[in-house]
């Protein structure tokens, strides 16, 4: 336990210091969220129907941004063989660094989503909603990303392999994330359907994302 | 403790690297891996470490701690330092120390040993090649293991780096240890040759 409590201190230091995945991730996400009102247009009645739309996809992108780099530092440093000479199953290992990696850019979004809610003219409950859809949604999306991460890990330019393995598995994540959001603002479905399907999918995700990961690590490790 | 290997084949990107190839190190003994470039000597100790499998033969560690695999008991002093440039030469030695698990050490006791001392607090990003190498150095102090896998250790080291080093691994058979070791360069401690493939 100490050597994952270890590895999550190390991670979470890494991202938050300079050069580190936190903050870019975070700005990313205002980048595309402040981007949508000039491309749609001053249409206030379009933006707050877009919006969840528009805050899930920049914190899908924001999220993707990040993962890139999970396990290719730790690949091109040396500290991945180290890693998996360790006495800690890699499974939990990977388990640790996805949750790392979530708690230093995934709850950034998260937090950050209220204030780019007032730039889309969402109101306080559609705000919470989505917020709230976003904590149930991210881990799913940063435990299925950590598998391409892992597939992608010996690739140079790694980064645009994983956009595309990542990006369709994610799109369940994304439907029931916007749907539970809609939910709540609009109606008529009941805000716990969709939602109940969102934790239902972040929960299978952190029991397969592990293992997937683990098993595409020890295999591409030449 | 005993280390060995029997008839190992290792075959990289389908071409073949080195087949039947025995060996065997007991506690307390080094066994220096030379060659040429391309043979195979960081090959074998990936195979060793258990990050590349080998394609027949098999590789064995008896006598170690009871439960643990040989990986586990293994330190691999590679090419690539495993060091964050964005932590502190302490925070990334008090990692590793976490993460490797086992005994811990006292960390200022292992940075005094490599000469690191005065460069606790800095940065890893700002300390030299030869720095970089002593660190690494100083996580096989900090997290004790029986096995070291050493890949060129000496690279980048001066000369009194070098016998800082050699008197590390002394001390390191003395108390029981393994050490194999690819190498071009003369270790500076008494070594049995493990020649792979025709003569340098």
């Amino acid at each position: 336990m100490t050597a994952l409590a270890a590895l999550i201190r190390r991670d979470i230091k890494i991202s938050l210091r300079v050069g580190g995945g936190a903050l870019i991730g975070v700005l990313f996400f205002l980048t595309v969220v402040v981007l949508m009102p000039f491309a749609v247009g001053p249409d206030l009645a379009l933006l707050t129907r877009l919006g969840p739309a528009i805050l899930w996809l920049g914190a899908l992108l924001a999220s993707l941004l990040t993962l890139d780099r999970l396990f290719t530092a730790d690949h091109e440093d040396g500290s991945l063989d180290l890693i998996v000479m360790s006495r800690t199953p890699l499974e939990l290992t990977c388990a640790a660094k996805a949750l790392a990696h979530w708690l230093a850019a995934g709850v950034p979004l998260i937090l950050a989503t209220p204030v780019l809610g007032l730039l889309l003219n969402l109101n306080a409950t559609a705000t919470a909603a989505v917020a709230l859809t976003l904590l149930a949604g991210t881990p799913a999306l940063t435990f299925t990303g950590m598998i391409g991460a892992a597939l992608a890990v010996t690739l140079h330019r790694g980064g645009l392999l994983l956009a595309v393995l990542v990006l369709p598995l994610s799109i369940p994540v994304l439907i029931f994330g916007v749907a539970a959001s809609q939910a709540a603002i609009t109606g008529p479905l009941s805000f716990g359907t969709p939602f109940s399907i969102l934790c239902a999918l972040s929960l299978v995700s952190l029991v397969i994302g592990p293992f997937a990961a683990a098993a595409s690590l020890r295999h591409g490790l030449d | 403790m005993r280390l060995s290997g029997s008839g190992v084949r290792c075959v990289r990107g389908g071409r073949e690297v080195f087949s039947g190839l025995d060996f065997a190190a007991s506690a307390g003994e080094a066994l220096a891996v030379t060659g040429r470039n391309g043979s195979g000597k960081t090959s074998l100790l990936r195979l060793i470490a258990g990050l590349l499998t080998p394609e027949g033969g098999s590789i064995g560690l008896e006598g170690g701690e009871g439960e643990l695999t040989l990986p586990e008991q293994a330190h691999l002093l590679g090419h690539r330092d495993a060091l964050k440039p964005a932590l502190s030469v302490t925070e990334n030695l008090a990692f590793w120390r976490e993460f490797l698990g086992g005994e811990a050490f006292d960390l200022r006791e292992c940075l005094a040993a490599v000469g690191l001392d005065h460069a606790a607090g800095l940065p890893a990003a700002f300390l030299s090649a030869g720095q970089r190498r002593r660190l690494s150095i100083a996580r096989l102090l900090a997290a004790r293991r029986p096995v070291w896998l050493l890949d060129e250790p000496t690279n980048a080291l001066d000369t009194s780096g070098q016998a800082m080093f050699a008197a590390l691994m002394g001390d390191h058979l003395a108390r029981g240890g393994l050490i194999i070791a690819a190498t071009h360069a003369p270790l500076g401690i008494a070594a049995r040759e493990l020649r792979i493939g025709g003569a340098a």
